[in-house]
Parts: structure tokens; C-alpha cells; sequence
């Protein structure tokens, strides 16, 4: 294994445990403070589940993106690379529509433990979507300005893809346990 | 696997020192300046740390003193606490660990130069953040662990608690950055013939302690983002009012802070399993066993936590089941103990000072371990739990274990270093008066504790015993204080006038032996074969090697 993807994965190992925590923090406290079901009940599932496709998809583009720039075919890797900058994004505007309703309806971070561990956790996942998103701009940058034909600089789009992976295995937990309610 | 050619690295990648003087230590992303970064800041904060703790003495010396106010003395004893901990022990051993592993492993530099910069700047700024807070509010006052509630904002309301989460943030990635970055190092760098089999000791310790970083800093990174969050956003993490649990900050602390004690510690056995073999002319006994245990510490010290927690009231099965991990897990820390002295058994030993400092760790060590287990023992943890007893046992494994660990290294590795031998005899005096300090403060500390003095309280009245008790630890941590002048001194005069040490000073048999004096920047021109765990003495020895001699290692 490269060293820069190795790097990566202890990363990840090391991002794992930090989202299993807040997690758990939430899990907690919706059994314990017995409010949970309530405030649960002002999320829409399926509006959030539209937005999450884009996430979700956006693991496949960016895979797409790291073979075509494997394949030497740069300007296809870029156009990839596009795509998932703009479903990311679009998940991101998602979260932002879903965060607007939650405080009109008076829900924040100080509401209640809900509102405290769930903006938490979305809060932090939202940050890395973001990381993310500017990490792809600079790759998309890169891909414009033809800086791929160096080989060194063509393996971190493979790297990223560790990381964005990540991301999205994260949401599908999130979105399992808090949105779907299932364990809790 | 008899090869005899040396091994030729690939051509130096460090680039040539583009800057002089101070910008060159600014911008600089070699591992050894790197590391020499590590241990001049993290000495400085053992003196700021150290001072704090002179300052704690001289108000307890004696009863009813009023020396310090109770509110400074509660900011100077989270500080010490914080400093020794986050700024002096852990950040020391890292620092070590950048220096030595590459070359250990006959490497030319670290997997990420540029990271490993940033670990190192990112603890710097950190450490600026922590120590801002007395000139910006008021340092935090709530004990290095921060139990919420007091550590929330009705019970803290300065600025102090948000310098001291928003510092050990940025001090929690540089450590998980750079303990990655070595772990790589260690997986992808090494030289040919330097199988896992055949590493040094040291850098299997700070193997698995890079992994224990990775998976124990997240808890405290949780922890304290979470922290934040209740104090900037008025959320209800920690908040029993509003619901929330103060409980939950103990667990999650805890779950960071006690394989924090391992990440203290593996490191300095790790130094010692160095030390120890090639002063007393012999390999080391049971490598397979030492090594095989701290594998052991180190999936273990994830399930000990909550004998922090006795105290709770988190009901029996829970204490019943922690209580047996806790005693466990002394059974891989005795392993090593015998390993160290079966070492020394029969062999040639010669009393430098980094030896003493080995010995004495292996005697220091071990008292501290026995505390410790004592405290398994659900009944007796409360009866101590909060009172000096505590406190002579963590100064027992932290100073008595890891300094004197470091200490000894220090005067092992500082030839390397700088291409100077420390003076031996100011290392006697050094050796002795901190000896004698260290046991004149904390042995007494044991029955202070015992009598039912609490920790962390800023006087005591003038009970029987308490006040010539608490007069001797005050005296012994003025004789500590005059050894780590001493030990100045000897660092002062050593770099201008010591012994040339040559490359090899001790005889020893580990790799960064081969290189120069100090190093070159890029490390090694050639690297001895690898042919087993002692490349330098197969190599002056061409008769008897190791590999010939012990097929297991081949």
C-alpha cells in the first residue's frame, strides 16, 4: 500500500472512533432524557433521504474520477471530480434547508438535549462535507491546470476518495439511527 | 539473509538548509531538527511546570499558610497538571520518537517531513493558547481532568476552561498527526533486512503507541468539543440541570486518560529496553516477551478506564469487572519488569549515569506499579480515592517511571545529538540529588494520603503529623528543584567543553550508532546490514554474529 493511502486509512481509523462517540452521546440521550421521540418527530425523513442521495452518488462520481485519472484521462477525471463537488454541495444546501426549519420551529443547539447532541453530530459531519469540498476544489484545480500528468500528484485523488468514502459511511450511520430511528 | 553488502539508500531527499540560524529551526522539516524542537520546548515547559510545583510545595510547607490564594493555587495545580502532562511527558517522548525512529530504522527522513512540521507547530501554538489565559481572563482552575459540572460555564465562568479545551484541541491533532506519520514511517521506511522481528525495542514501543494515540486522543477531542459547545452554545452536554450528564464527561475523559497513562509511559520502557542491554553488555532478555506484553498493555489499556471511576457509584458488576481488567493488566508491566532484570543478571554492567537513571526506574517504577495496583481493589480506591496517596502514585510512574526513563535517555542519546558527551561527574550529582529529591517529596506523600489529607485543596489545619510530613515533601522538592539546575548546568558546559563522543560512545548496537555525530541531514551515507536485532555488533563481530547464534530472529 502507498504511504499516503496508509496515512489516510489511519486517519479515517482515528475520524471513526471521534463520530462513534458523538453517536453515542446521541443515543444516549434520546433513551435518557425521554424527550427524543418528540423532537424526532420534526425531522422529515424523506426530504433528508433526497438529499442523501446526492451524498451517497457522490462516492460513486469521485470513484469514477479516481480510475479515469488512473487511466491517465484527465480531462474526464476532472469533469468527475465536477460532479461531486456539485452533489456535495447540494447535499450541504439540504442540511442548510433542514437547520433553517429546525430553529424557526425553536429547536437549537441550547433547545434541549436533542437539539444540543443532534446539531452536534450533524453539525461535525456537515464540517467534513465541507473539508471535503474544498479539498475537491483544489483537485478539480489541479485537474484543470494539467498538474495530473505528474504522477505524484495523480495518486491524491485516490487518497481523497478514502476520505470522502468515509464521509458518506458516516451519513449512512447517522441517517440510519437518527432519521430512520432504528436501536433508538 | 547472510547478505554482507551494505545497504545503499536511495539519494537524500532532504533538501539543502536553504536558511541560517533561527529561520532554519523555523522552517525546518528534518526529523532530527524537529525533534530537538520537541525537547527544547518541552524542557522549557518542565521548568515552567516544575516552578508551578515549587510554588504548590512552598504554600503546603506549612498549615494554614496563605502563601498563594485558594484561587491561584487552584490555577496553578490545573496548570501543573496540564503542563507535565500535555506539554512535558507526552510531547517529550514524541519528540524522542522523531528523532530516533528514522534513523533506528536506518531511514532518511520521516514518511511526512511537511505533517510533521505541523504536528510540531500546531502543539507550539497550542501550548501559547493554554498558557494565554492568565493574561486573558484567568487560567482554567477545574484540575487537569475538568470535571464537569465545574469545568461548565456557572461554576467556571472565565475565559480560562475555552483556552484550555481550544489548546488541547490543537495539541490533540498534532499528536495524532505525528504519531501516524511515525507509524507509517515504521511500516514503509525501513531499511532492507529490518523485519518487524528485528526492530528496536524503542520503536516497537512507539509502534503500538502510536496506535493507542489513535485510538485514545478522539475521546478527549469528543470530550472537549463537546465542552465547547455546552460553554459557547449554551448546549446541555455536561449539564445535569437541563438533563444532561457530567457523568458522560467522566467516561469519555477516562476512556482517553487512562490509555493516556500507557502513552506516558511505553515510550520510556522503550528507551530503557534500550538502555539496559548495552550497558550491561548483554542482549535483551525475552525481546519476544517485551514486546508481546506492550502489544498486550496496549489493547488492554483501552478496558481499565473506570477504575478511575470507583468513586461514582456506577453499581458492582461495573466496578467488579474493572477491578479484575485493572489487575490484569499489571500482569504484561511485571512481564517486562523481569524481563529488564534478567537483562541485567550476569551481565557487565557499567554505572554511567543514564544507567542509574535505569535502575532507578525499574525500582521507582515498580513501587509506583504496586500503588497502582492497590488501587484495583475497589474498597481501598475509596478510601484513598482524592487524597495524597493518589498523588505519591501517579509521581511514582510519571517521575519515578517516565523522567527517569527520559533522564536516562537523555544522557544515552544526547552524544548523538550533539556530538558531545554529557559531563558524568555533574550526571552523579544530577542522578543522586533528584534520587533523593524525588523520594524525599513523594514517599511521604504515601501516608500523608493515608491519614486522609485530600489532594487538591490549597491548606490543611494543623493536624497531628500533617505539618512535618507535608515540611519534608516541601524540602524534597527544593532538592529537586537545585538537581534540575545541575542538570542545566551539565547541559550548558557539556555543549561547550564535553568529551567528543565519537559515533558510537556506549558500544551500543542499534542503528542511529552508525551515523555521525551529530548526523548528517540526511542521516547515512551507507547503513550496516541487517542481518539481525544487533546490526553493529554482527558487524564487529564477523565471528560470532547474532544470526548465527539465533536463528529465531533471522
Amino acid at each position: 500500500m502507498h504511504k499516503d493511502k496508509m496515512i489516510m486509512y489511519m486517519v479515517v481509523a482515528t475520524e471513526a472512533v471521534f463520530f462513534t462517540l458523538l453517536i453515542l452521546a446521541y443515543l444516549y440521550f434520546h433513551k435518557s432524557s425521554g424527550t427524543g421521540a418528540k423532537q424526532t418527530a420534526l425531522l422529515d425523513p424523506l426530504r433528508t433521504f433526497f438529499f442523501s442521495l446526492f451524498l451517497f452518488s457522490s462516492s460513486f462520481t469521485v470513484w469514477r474520477a479516481e480510475k479515469n485519472v488512473d487511466k491517465r484521462n484527465f480531462g474526464r477525471g476532472g469533469f468527475w471530480l465536477l460532479v461531486t463537488i456539485l452533489f456535495g454541495a447540494t447535499f450541504l444546501v439540504g442540511q442548510g434547508i433542514e437547520w433553517t426549519g429546525l430553529i424557526h420551529h425553536g429547536e437549537t443547539v441550547s433547545a434541549n438535549l436533542f437539539g444540543t447532541t443532534f446539531f452536534t453530530l450533524t453539525g461535525f459531519h456537515g464540517m467534513h462535507v465541507l473539508v471535503g469540498l474544498i479539498v475537491l476544489s483544489i483537485l478539480f484545480g489541479l485537474a484543470v491546470l494539467g498538474d495530473f500528468k505528474n504522477s505524484k500528484t495523480a495518486l491524491s485523488v485516490g487518497v481523497f476518495a478514502i476520505y470522502w468514502h468515509f464521509v458518506d459511511i458516516v451519513w449512512v450511520f447517522i441517517f440510519t439511527i437518527v432519521y430512520l430511528g432504528v436501536i433508538s | 539473509m547472510t547478505d554482507s553488502n551494505t545497504t545503499t539508500l536511495s539519494a537524500p531527499i532532504s533538501l539543502p538548509r536553504e536558511y541560517k540560524g533561527l529561520l532554519s529551526w523555523i522552517t525546518t522539516i528534518d526529523h532530527k531538527q524537529i525533534g530537538i524542537l520537541y525537547l527544547a520546548m518541552t524542557f522549557f515547559y518542565f521548568l515552567v511546570g516544575g516552578i508551578e510545583a515549587i510554588f504548590m510545595r512552598i504554600q503546603l510547607a506549612v498549615p494554614n499558610n496563605t502563601f498563594l490564594s485558594p484561587n491561584s493555587y487552584n490555577e496553578i495545580f490545573t496548570m501543573h497538571g496540564t503542563t507535565m502532562i500535555f506539554l512535558v511527558v507526552m510531547p517529550m517522548l514524541i519528540g524522542f520518537a522523531n528523532y530516533l525512529v528514522p534513523l533506528m530504522i536506518g531511514s532518511r527522513d520521516i514518511a511526512f517531513p511537511r505533517l510533521n512540521a505541523l504536528g510540531f507547530w500546531l502543539l507550539f501554538f497550542g501550548s501559547l493558547m493554554l498558557y494565554f489565559s492568565f493574561i486573558g481572563g484567568g487560567a482554567p482552575s477545574a484540575g487537569w481532568f475538568s470535571y464537569a459540572p465545574l469545568s461548565e460555564k456557572p461554576y467556571s465562568a472565565t475565559p480560562g476552561l475555552d483556552y484550555w479545551a481550544l489548546g488541547l484541541l490543537l495539541m490533540g491533532v498534532g499528536t495524532v498527526s505525528t504519531a501516524i506519520n511515525i507509524n507509517v514511517t515504521i511500516l514503509k521506511y525501513r531499511v532492507k533486512g529490518m523485519s518487524l522481528k528485528r526492530l528496536p525495542l524503542f520503536v516497537w514501543m512507539v509502534f503500538i503507541n502510536g496506535f493507542i494515540i489513535l485510538f485514545a486522543l478522539p475521546p478527549l477531542n469528543a470530550a472537549l468539543v463537546m465542552l465547547l459547545v455546552d460553554r459557547q452554545l449554551y448546549a446541555h452536554f455536561f449539564q445535569a440541570v437541563a438533563g444532561g450528564s457530567a457523568i458522560m464527561w467522566q467516561q469519555y475523559f477516562w476512556a482517553f486518560g487512562h490509555p493516556e497513562v500507557y502513552i506516558m509511559i511505553l515510550p520510556a520502557w522503550g528507551m530503557i529496553s534500550e538502555i539496559i542491554p548495552v550497558f550491561s553488555r548483554k542482549p535483551i532478555f525475552g525481546y519476544g516477551f517485551v514486546a508481546g506484553s506492550t502489544l498486550a498493555i496496549g489493547v488492554l489499556s483501552f478496558a481499565v478506564y473506570a477504575h478511575h471511576m470507583f468513586a461514582v457509584g456506577l453499581g458492582h458488576p461495573f466496578n467488579i469487572a474493572f477491578a479484575f481488567s485493572s489487575m490484569a493488566i499489571a500482569v504484561p508491566t511485571g512481564i517486562k519488569i523481569f524481563n529488564w532484570i534478567a537483562t541485567m543478571w550476569g551481565g557487565r554492567i557499567r554505572f554511567t549515569t543514564s544507567m542509574k537513571y535505569a535502575i532507578a526506574f525499574i525500582v521507582l517504577f515498580t513501587i509506583g506499579g504496586l500503588s497502582g495496583i492497590t488501587f484495583a481493589v475497589v474498597p481501598i480506591d475509596w478510601q484513598v480515592t482524592d487524597t495524597y496517596y493518589v498523588v505519591a502514585h501517579f509521581h511514582y510512574v510519571l517521575f519515578g517511571g517516565t523522567l527517569f526513563g527520559i533522564f536516562a535517555g537523555i544522557y544515552y542519546w544526547f552524544p548523538k545529538m550533539t556530538g558531545r558527551l554529557l559531563s558524568e561527574k555533574l550526571g552523579n550529582w544530577h542522578f543522586w540529588l533528584t534520587f533523593i529529591g524525588f523520594n524525599l517529596t513523594f514517599f511521604i506523600q504515601h501516608f500523608v494520603g493515608l491519614l486522609g489529607m485530600p489532594r487538591r485543596v490549597y491548606t490543611y489545619p494543623n493536624l497531628p503529623g500533617w505539618g512535618w510530613m507535608n515540611m519534608v515533601s516541601t524540602i524534597g522538592a527544593f532538592v529537586l528543584g537545585i538537581s534540575v539546575l545541575i542538570f542545566l548546568w551539565n547541559i550548558f558546559i557539556s555543549l561547550r567543553k564535553g568529551k567528543p563522543a565519537g559515533d558510537n560512545p556506549w558500544e551500543a548496537w542499534t542503528l542511529e550508532w552508525a551515523a555521525s555525530s551529530p548526523p548528517a541531514p540526511h542521516n547515512f551515507e551507507l547503513v550496516p546490514p541487517v542481518n539481525g536485532r544487533r546490526p553493529l555488533w554482527d558487524l564487529q563481530h564477523p565471528d560470532t554474529p547474532d544470526w548465527k547464534l539465533n536463528k529465531a530472529e533471522s
